[in-house]
């Protein structure tokens, strides 16, 4: 266990009763002392905090935001050309065949003309950081932020918590980030704050130097409304709020349209192309996929997790799960995975093949819980 | 729990004439986290020690209930499938899984004594 790294907040986790697993290289809680369930809970109806400092943070810095956003483009499927000042947009690294190398999020500086603010999965960052920059043009490089932390607050009470320290932040919608100040006493730390998470709660992510996030971590603990939140609970909610995890619901395989987010392809990109792995994509977006991620509600209790086997009512596979459990908000197993189009309509009925047994279930809509953004 | 037996699979088990109660440790829904479904043997069935005898998933992961012993099933108790996360809380006493009547009685001195499983998970 002693090669796994440490994010600036290890002490914290240990401090508070955290239970450590190995994640990405990391050694992250996968929960405190009151467990998953009630972490879980606690997110949705307060706020809770999270350590994702593992995650990778970057920027990407050229002479002006059109000749970077060109260049991210041949890399990504979004509309990075018009990405707003401040605004924060969701996207996916392809590779040549149309698959997925990573999902991130990008950044348009507010004040720095020239530069995009990355955050990529802990996994893949080294792989991300090697593509792009075999992939950059001249005059334009990539700078990794790794002397900074990242922590999110998610949950209906972040607003208020927020409010107290970075006053900014309370009229924000999703999905807009800038640089602000996080006042601390008489001190003003700086820090790079979006309104964005990955729970679909309401709620913020901090990036903040490494020698500052444990002030601002402990400031934002001093709150009754705010607990740490593990990793368990980080999973069952983005899997209650449908959002893909990478490694499982999506990778090099999968393509962002298999996955469902055509959503996140700029109209334009869609029109023009112009980046790579975009004849699987351009195809699929045209004649539709042949398979589709979907979510999968089982109908009895038992949790169907991933790698579980899903078969029409024949007894013939038709896909799998790719991500799998129990669903603390909804009160019972919640799953999504992959099935072929032709049985990726919601409620149509599939079984699933749990420990050599046939379950009952049925397609479903995602998200699982509603989401509460601040839109 | 000072009378029970234990295995190094963290099921405690009760001995009562030839009917043994088998269940899980504190220590062991510790381990879990929140219990959110069982799955519990047929009665009349029977149970071989090592082989699996159940299904305890949390909200991680799953994990089998390995038989301490080996025997017929004669009661279990079914309110788990309704509550599981009943053992969480009383893992020891009323969230117990499975009653058998014990093939082998001389099974049980291959498990561990009290003081031995405290030594075991210390």
């Amino acid at each position: 266990m002693s090669d796994l790294l440490k994010t600036p907040l290890y002490d914290l986790h240990v401090e508070n009763g955290g239970r450590m697993v190995g994640f990405a290289g990391y050694d992250m809680p996968v929960q405190y002392k009151t467990g998953i369930v009630s972490e879980h809970i606690h997110t949705r109806e307060k706020a809770g905090l999270f350590d994702v400092s593992h995650m990778g943070q970057a920027f990407l810095i050229g002479p002006d935001h059109e000749t970077v956003a060109a260049a991210l483009e041949k890399l990504v499927p979004a509309d990075i050309l018009n990405l707003g000042k401040g605004q924060q947009r969701y996207t996916q690294l392809i590779n040549e065949d149309g698959g997925i190398i990573d999902d991130l999020m990008v950044t348009r500086q507010q004040d720095d003309e020239g530069t995009l603010y990355l955050v990529v999965n802990a996994g893949c960052k080294q792989g991300d950081y090697d593509w792009i920059r075999k992939h950059l043009p001249h005059g334009i490089h990539l700078e990794e932020h790794s002397d900074h932390a990242l922590i999110a607050l998610q949950g209906p009470a972040a607003v208020d918590v927020i409010a107290k320290h970075c006053p900014q932040a309370v009229d924000m919608a999703f999905m807009d980030g800038i640089a602000s100040q996080f006042k601390l006493g008489d001190e003003d730390i700086e820090i790079h704050i979006s309104r964005s998470g990955y729970t679909g709660e309401d709620g913020y992510e901090i990036s903040v130097a490494n020698d500052k996030v444990r002030a601002v971590a402990d400031a934002l603990l001093a709150n009754d409304d705010v607990i740490l939140i593990g990793l368990g609970a980080r999973d069952s909610l983005r899997l209650e709020a449908g959002l893909c995890l990478y490694g499982h619901d999506i990778d090099m395989e999968t393509s962002p349209i298999e996955a469902g987010l055509l959503w996140s392809i700029g109209k334009r990109r869609r029109q023009e192309g112009g980046f790579i792995g975009q004849e699987r994509i351009l195809r699929e977006i045209a004649e539709k996929p042949s398979r589709r991620r979907v979510g999968i509600k089982p109908l009895g209790r038992a949790p169907a997790r991933d790698g579980t086997e899903i078969q029409n009512l024949e007894g013939e596979k038709i896909g799998e799960i790719t991500s799998g459990g129990f669903g603390p908000s909804v009160g019972g197993p919640v799953a999504m995975g992959y099935v072929q189009a032709a049985f990726a309509s919601p409620e149509t009925k599939v079984q699933l093949i749990v420990r050599g047994k046939a379950l009952e279930a049925e397609i479903s809509r995602m998200p699982f819980v509603p989401h509460n953004f601040k839109r | 729990m000072k009378n029970a037996k234990f295995s190094e699979d963290h099921e405690w088990v009760k001995v009562d004439g030839d009917i043994a109660t088998i269940g899980i440790t504190n220590h062991a829904q510790e381990q879990l986290g929140d219990v959110v479904f069982v799955e519990l043997p047929e009665v009349g069935g029977t149970i071989a020690k090592g082989e699996d005898a159940g299904v305890i998933e949390s909200v991680k992961a799953a994990s089998e209930l390995v038989a301490p012993v080996s025997g017929e099933v004669v009661e279990t108790n079914g309110s788990l499938e309704d509550e599981p996360g009943s053992v969480n809380e009383n893992p020891e006493t009323t969230a117990w899984f499975i009653k058998v009547k014990l093939s082998d009685a001389s099974e049980l001195d291959g498990l561990m004594d009290y003081d031995a499983y405290q030594a075991f998970i210390a």
